[in-house]
């Protein structure tokens, strides 16, 4: 058995990554996992944040999430999220900004839907703010 | 010259409508394209979810969704029927309905009752008339539906089926083969049918987190929404290719008439000539 796995990313929209890899890093709910092939089957949902393939070249790619599931099979890993996109297209400036405007509307709360959804925004934003900072430090 | 005024009037109109099938036939084509990439786009996903719920109906979890396991006695089933909205796109809709009836019609013999739910005005329209129970509808959905339009009406039969009231789900819509080719095509969505696969034959289970039952009932509610989801995007390109088909041959059709009732007026206009021309010769010979 060879020591790569496919895996593959997709968002309801579009297919975001398809490939040999030989590690995967994603941040599940419970905390950053890392899986290398042969991984036991794991069932997991995922949180916004980063996640990051090291291909078999050594080369890396990152791309962030903004939440979903993840399924682990011995070689085959596959996360469904949300919606996905590479780490190198994050808008800094939006996310600051959805950052800014979330934490306002926190502030002023008028319902507990108004709260959870500016909560939800918020870390959304800074998990894409993260994200960026992680792949700047990286390169 | 008898009729040559009704004929050139009728060729008229004739070359009117030309001019509109002709039109509608260019939006139909451009609206194609965007739905059938709409459609590319979110069928990685619906695929990838159905893989993992197939791997999943054979694991053996310790916590069984209800989803996942076949109830014996069927006494009601339901339907999800999508449909289009607007009509002119040859027999996309009415292959659909035909197919979905004699379904309905095999559960009646053996008893079984069925609800529907339509999407799309012609499903409401026609399932409206039909003798069955209409649960719940959506229709004008648009070229570009989202998902937060579905939730609703997928919502309603899935919750009678969490109470026992429906014993399997069906979704029916149509299923985009390439420009050509629409099928009409039916399949069960609750309970889930996985394919066995022989690899994952043995006993095994997933490790779950955070518990099982949370994460399995989120992935249950996504994967019907992009099943439904995914109908509803494939039927809008099939509806847009099928419109697009049907007024070609539409403005093909016209093309033939106008050619065919151009010879009749021909043939009208000349044997007035000729009637003239021998009432004239008559009366010169007569004089």
């Amino acid at each position: 058995m060879s020591m790569t796995m496919h895996v593959d990313i997709v968002s309801a929209e579009t297919e975001i990554y398809s490939g040999t890899i030989i590690e995967c890093y994603a941040p599940a709910e419970m905390g950053e996992v890392g899986i290398h092939p042969r991984h036991a089957p794991l069932l997991t949902k995922l949180k916004p944040g980063e996640v990051r393939v090291v291909l078999q070249d050594g080369e890396d790619q990152s791309f962030f999430i903004n939440g979903g599931i993840m399924e682990i099979q011995p070689h085959v890993v596959t996360i469904l999220s949300d919606s996905a996109i590479r780490a190198a297209d994050i808008d800094e400036a939006a996310a600051q900004e959805a950052k800014a405007r979330a934490e306002a509307a926190m502030q002023d709360r008028k319902s507990d839907l108004d709260y959870a959804r500016a909560k939800a925004e918020l870390v959304e934003a800074i998990a894409k703010i993260e994200t960026i900072k992680k792949l700047r430090k990286r390169r | 010259m008898a009729g040559a005024k009704e004929i050139r009037s009728k060729i008229k109109s004739i070359q009117n409508t030309a001019k509109i099938t002709k039109a509608m036939e260019m939006v139909a084509a451009s609206k194609m394209r965007k739905a059938q990439d709409r459609m590319h786009a979110s069928r990685p996903y619906a695929e990838k979810i159905r893989n993992v719920l197939a791997h999943l109906a054979q694991a053996h979890p310790e916590y069984q969704h209800p989803y996942l396991s076949d109830r014996p006695e069927v006494k009601r089933v339901g339907y999800i029927i999508v449909s289009t909205d607007r009509g002119l796109c040859g027999g996309l809709n009415t292959n659909m309905f035909k197919a979905t009836v004699r379904e309905m019609i095999e559960w009646d013999k053996q008893g079984v009752d069925v609800d529907v739910c339509a999407i799309g005005r012609k499903a409401v329209g026609f399932f409206g008339r039909f003798k069955c129970q209409l649960v719940a509808e959506a229709d004008h959905l648009g070229d570009s539906p989202t998902m937060e339009d579905l939730i609703g009406t997928v919502k309603v039969m899935l919750d009678s089926y969490d109470e026992g009231r429906i014993d399997r789900l069906y979704l029916v819509h149509n299923e985009f083969v390439n420009t050509m080719t629409q099928r009409p095509r039916i399949h069960q969505m609750v309970p889930i049918m996985g394919e066995v696969d022989q690899e994952l034959e043995h006993h095994w289970d997933y490790i779950y987190e955070p518990e099982a039952k949370h994460i399995i009932d989120g992935l249950m509610f996504r994967f019907i929404e992009s099943q439904v989801y995914q109908g509803l995007v494939e039927n809008i390109a099939s509806e847009m290719s099928a419109r697009m088909i049907a007024m070609k041959s539409a403005t093909d059709n016209a093309g033939e008439i106008i050619k065919e009732l151009q010879t009749v007026y021909n043939k009208a206009r000349q044997a007035a000539i000729t009637q003239e021309i021998s009432e004239i010769v008559s009366g010169a010979a007569a004089v």
